[in-house]
């Protein structure tokens, strides 16, 4: 850890140093976990005590102090998941891991924990690792799953992978859809939006599949441009007050059809994305 | 001044106090355990309950927390007060049995059974150490950490605070805190008080069996078979 990182995320927030959570959501963000030294320099130059930190720090069960994995499991615990075997699910993962519930693999490569309920009951037991949704996990499946995570999304088959799945979505202004039949983007109707960046101005097609970021464009976008979105029916701002937790550029919501919001990083080569389905977060 | 009826006696008092200064300045007693003169009231312990309004309409709220207000209704130890105390006392002596002051309260309450199962824990989470340490210690050496029923009273990290000048206020005020005087390891010790002190018992091994909130000290001397 570099005390120069952490005063670069603190300098982001110079007019607001009330906004600790915001902080430690950014060091986290970065490390993975809040670092004892990063919480200390946090102490120094927001004049808090490193007490109050500690304990907004300890309170969230976002937070965590000690080191992650490269790999975030989450298995639900929830009433529904919970009677069709969630607790046996878990304790799969612990022996394949050789971790408790909570800890972190020797080889810093997985952190297993469990949660409350992720609100897809219908589809328990639900198993989310790194943000993709394996839905009615059997005690056989867990092996799979584990290889899955292991390797990188990109070099997946986006035919046979499970963490990808086509969303139909539609503008959170007019609720006209956004999906476009004319154009296959992954070989799915692909979403069309206007985007604007840079004084041009002109349509970008995104794949619909969840976990692909293929996209076609008029222009060629540089990477790192932030760029604002539109829908091409009643041309409002598809806008959030959301910011991406990966790199900080606001998030753009769409409407998934059946219910959630989907939202996407504004930052061109960033890929952050979040789903939220019937309102409850991922 | 602002006019209210304690226990059906119309008094009034000065802006700005609380129902429970209010009703200690008139007589009327109410007993507290998280309350501390010179410390911010906090609320947590609920001892000091009291019934306010009338009717159906009526509550029990804190009156440590809680501001005189014109016209209002105060009974601070009707019958439901009474109720909700003992019960209160009953609880907060099967968590921490061990406890002088809370057996005490428990004695003046006329609690004379205990239906709970004894837990032992070591604390009351009742804050009073977190601000004697920031309020009159201007340390900030200690405070809450976690939540629910991981919730603890410590220093950042479990290690000695650098801001920590050992000046033993935490457990000056602390009620139920004994267990918590570990100087067998000073390191993670809140306040090693009892090292500054140095009391007869740290002569021997048996730590584990220190009271010090005893007086005379004497507790290191009983043998445990």
């Amino acid at each position: 850890m570099k005390p120069s990182d952490v005063r670069v995320i603190l300098n982001k927030y110079e007019e607001d140093r009330g906004g600790l959570i915001s902080i430690l959501e950014d060091i986290q963000a970065k490390y993975s976990y809040l670092p004892h030294d990063a919480l200390k320099i946090v102490s120094e130059e927001t004049g808090r005590s490193l007490v109050d930190i500690y304990g907004v720090a300890t309170f969230y069960k976002a937070f965590s102090l000690s080191p992650r994995g490269k790999h975030l499991i989450s298995v639900c615990m929830g009433t529904a998941c919970h009677v069709r075997g969630a607790p046996q699910i878990a304790e799969e993962f612990e022996r394949q891991l050789g971790i408790q519930s909570g800890g972190t693999t020797t080889d810093r490569e997985f952190t297993l924990e469990t949660v409350n309920c992720l609100g897809a009951c219908a589809l328990g037991p639900i198993v989310v690792v790194d943000g993709h949704y394996f839905s009615k996990v059997s005690t056989t499946k867990v092996k799979q799953i584990l290889k899955n995570a292991k390797d990188r999304l990109d070099k997946i088959s986006i035919e046979k992978d499970r963490r990808i799945f086509p969303v139909e979505v539609s503008c959170v202004r007019c609720n006209h859809s956004l999906m476009d039949p004319n154009f296959l983007v992954d070989g799915c109707p692909s979403i069309k939006v206007i985007v604007s960046f840079e004084n041009k101005h002109g349509w970008l097609l995104l794949s619909s599949l969840y976990g692909s970021y293929k996209v076609s464009s008029e222009f060629d976008i540089p990477t790192n441009t932030i760029i604002n979105f539109f829908c091409p029916h009643c041309n409002a701002e598809l806008s959030s007050a959301t910011a991406c937790t990966a790199c900080g550029a606001p998030m753009v919501p769409m409407i998934v059809k059946g219910g959630g919001m989907v939202q996407i990083c504004s930052r061109h080569g960033c890929r952050s994305h979040m789903l939220d389905l019937n309102g409850i977060n991922f | 001044m602002i006019n209210l009826t304690i226990n059906g006696l119309d008094v009034s008092v000065e802006e700005g106090s609380t129902l429970l200064e209010a009703a200690q300045y008139l007589g009327f007693p109410i007993p507290t355990l998280c309350h501390m003169e010179g410390l911010s009231p906090y609320g947590a312990c609920r001892l000091c309950v009291v019934e306010i309004g009338e009717g159906e309409k009526s509550k029990l709220v804190s009156s440590c927390t809680y501001p005189a207000e014109e016209g209002l209704k105060v009974r601070t130890a009707s019958a439901r007060v009474v109720r909700a105390r003992k019960m209160i006392i009953e609880l907060l002596l099967a968590s921490c049995p061990q406890s002088k002051t809370i057996q005490d309260l428990a004695s003046k309450l006329e609690v004379r059974q205990q239906r709970f199962r004894q837990e032992h824990e070591d604390c009351i989470l009742c804050g009073l150490c977190v601000r004697m340490c920031e309020e009159q210690m201007m340390a900030k050496a200690i405070g809450f950490r976690g939540r629910g029923e991981k919730r603890s009273i410590g220093t950042p990290f479990d290690i000695k605070s650098d801001v920590c000048r050992f000046c033993g206020g935490c457990i000056y005020v602390c009620p139920a805190c004994q267990l918590r005087c570990t100087y067998n390891e000073p390191e993670k010790a809140i306040c090693g008080g009892c090292a500054n002190l140095s009391p007869p018992c740290v002569e021997i091994d048996r730590f584990n069996d220190m009271m010090c909130y005893m007086d005379p000290c004497v507790a290191c001397e009983i043998e445990k078979d």
